[in-house]
């Protein structure tokens, strides 16, 4: 009889799953899960640090709705993260495209070109702020010499150049994983389409058009899923270089939700910011999702 | 689809080399200079006087007496070593148990394939998806709760919320990469789970564990707003946080020391990057795959 031993091992390898999966479980539950939970619950309520709060259903988000600042931070953040990933996109995807040219030291590039992404982002951004300096900007001081400008550009200080300014610093950090993961794309793309299509008569643009963008479409999608998500929950940056400055110019949601509950203390008014994001994350990951949708189907695979 | 023996894409080896400086060495050597220059900032910044960096005359890019003042301010007179310790401490204990959690999810999820090891696999999937920045509010007042607020314990507690699902789901990856056939014959010789995993399965997966350590590492020596949140006395502050909360008084930056701060807490994770690139790669291509 092999039915009862069948159900006895599928048994024991549910206790054994159990076992296994317990570690990693009771950490993401309570870690994770739950805060979830109790961030969607403090959304609803007036907590502050240190005082349990009390249910006052939707107040925080009427409040937020009609607050100039929250709106500012919501407009700044869609602006970041649209023109940040953009550029990262169009920057990542020629800088991938140059690197899976024959060229020599192909390794030590690749290599290097990963560094921005690797190091401490909060320790690159404070690079960055000097950078920006207003007094001593290394980039002012290089314009004057070339004769472009006469005085030195207040980074910081004026909302468009600051929120240009910390765009070009989140794309700094940006397009190397940009690079190197499309670089992994492009490397699968096999050669013989690329003499097929020569042969054929086409020219590196059409075969760029027609060949390589088709065939590296799915991972784009996922990629720049991944980007949109990093950029738009971006905090060390802003926090680092502008704290949301000048006159909450900078301000993202995430930035903006840490000074309103950690440092203005109304942990419930914080929350319902982190809240609010989440509609835009989920518009994100089903993107993802689609995307992979797209590729299963690409290669030949059902919809599972 | 034959593989071309060289690995050369397309036609590239027809173009003139004219050409191919302009089209190619030039972009690249431009992306390079930008990628690259505010490490030599961060470098040049360290080493020169005060008096160098608060005088718009001269050639900025270069240092006329160089000097150690700001690394000897950053090393006596703040408590940066401590910060170097503290984020010692806490990435390598983070990292050695999400590793040690990891492996037995991902091998319970793919290989145990008790009932609905599907779903747990797309969970711990969207657990990775979880930013940060929308946890630490709710995180805190856990954290508050259990008594852990200003300690190190907070922090290695609290990093593999992001550690375990990326480790698990790299780790997954590599696992169904090995046979099962090698598994069956193993079960059929009397081995039981435990010996499987020990024997079989972890040896086979060595790049996967390095990948997946070398990433985690690397992710929590770079968190911030975690260490920024949970943590408030200097002497249990992490690099990071450190350098940007206790080394800015006032309205006098002290351009020196912070880029010295920044330089020396980049260094360790460059160094080990450096190391182990083909891991790194292979880990950040990995986790963005299916």
């Amino acid at each position: 009889m092999t039915t009862p031993l069948l159900e006895k091992l599928q048994n024991s390898r549910n206790v054994l799953g159990l076992v296994f999966m317990l570690p990693a479980a009771v950490l993401l539950l309570l870690f994770l899960t739950y805060p979830l939970g109790l961030g969607v619950w403090l959304g609803f309520t007036d907590a502050k640090v240190g005082r349990p709060g009390q249910w006052i259903g939707l107040e925080n988000y009427i409040f937020l709705a009609g607050d100039s600042v929250t709106q500012l931070a919501l407009f700044n953040t869609l602006f970041y993260t649209t023109i940040a990933s953009a550029v990262k996109f169009f920057l990542g995807l020629w800088l991938a495209l140059l690197l899976n040219k024959n060229i020599r030291f192909k390794s030590f590039f690749r290599a290097v070109i990963l560094l921005p992404y690797i190091v401490p982002t909060a320790l690159s951004a404070i690079a960055f702020w000097w950078i920006f300096d207003s007094q001593f900007s290394i980039i002012s001081w290089g314009l004057v010499k070339m004769g472009l400008i006469d005085t030195y550009i207040d980074f910081l200080g004026d909302p468009w150049n600051a929120r240009f300014s910390t765009i070009a610093a989140n794309v700094w950090r940006g397009v190397p994983f940009v690079a190197i993961t499309l670089l992994a794309g492009l490397q699968t793309i096999s050669p013989s389409y690329y003499e097929a299509s020569a042969i054929d008569g086409a020219t590196p643009w059409q075969q760029f058009y027609h060949v390589t963008l088709p065939l590296l479409t799915p991972i784009i999608a996922v990629v720049m899923t991944f980007s949109v998500l990093f950029t738009f929950t971006d905090f060390q940056l802003i926090y680092v270089i502008t704290r949301g400055g000048p006159l909450n110019a900078t301000h993202l949601m995430a930035t903006l939700s840490f000074q309103r509950a950690i440092s203005g203390g109304a942990l419930g008014e914080g929350a319902a910011i982190s809240i609010a994001m989440v509609p835009f994350l989920l518009a994100a990951i089903m993107f993802s999702y689609f995307g992979l949708q797209r590729r299963a189907w690409q290669q030949g695979g059902d919809d599972k | 689809m034959s593989q071309d023996q060289s690995d050369t894409v397309g036609m590239s080896y027809l173009d003139s080399r004219s050409r191919q400086l302009f089209m190619t060495y030039l972009p690249l050597l431009a992306f390079l200079f930008v990628l690259l220059f505010p490490f030599y900032w961060m470098g040049v910044t360290t080493f020169k006087p005060d008096s160098e960096l608060l005088s718009r005359d001269g050639n900025p890019f270069w240092i006329i007496s160089p000097t150690l003042a700001h690394i000897e301010k950053l090393l006596f007179k703040t408590e940066y070593p401590q910060w170097m310790w503290n984020t010692v401490v806490v990435s390598v204990t983070a990292t050695f148990f999400s590793l040690l959690a990891s492996v037995f999810a991902a091998y319970a999820i793919e290989r145990l394939r008790f009932s609905g090891a599907k779903n747990v696999g797309l969970s711990i999937f969207l657990a990775y998806l979880v930013p940060p920045s929308i946890l630490f509010i709710p995180l805190a007042s856990v954290v508050f709760q259990m008594g852990l607020f200003d300690t190190r314990l907070a922090l290695i507690l609290t990093y593999p919320t992001f550690l375990i699902p990326f480790c698990t789901w790299l780790l997954m990856g590599y696992f169904r990469s090995i046979p099962m056939e090698l598994e069956e014959c193993a079960l059929i010789d009397g081995a039981n789970r435990w010996e499987i995993l020990v024997k079989i399965i972890l040896p086979l997966s060595v790049p996967g564990l390095i990948s997946a350590g070398i990433f985690a590492f690397t992710l929590s020596w770079n968190e911030f707003i975690y260490a920024l949140t949970f943590v408030s006395s200097s002497e249990m502050k992490t690099l990071p946080v450190g350098v940007v909360t206790e080394l800015v008084e006032g309205d006098v930056y002290h351009w020196g020391a912070l880029m010295a701060g920044a330089l020396f807490g980049s260094l360790p994770v460059a160094v080990i990057y450096s190391f182990f690139v083909e891991y790194y790669v292979s880990g950040m291509t990995g986790s963005v795959k299916e």
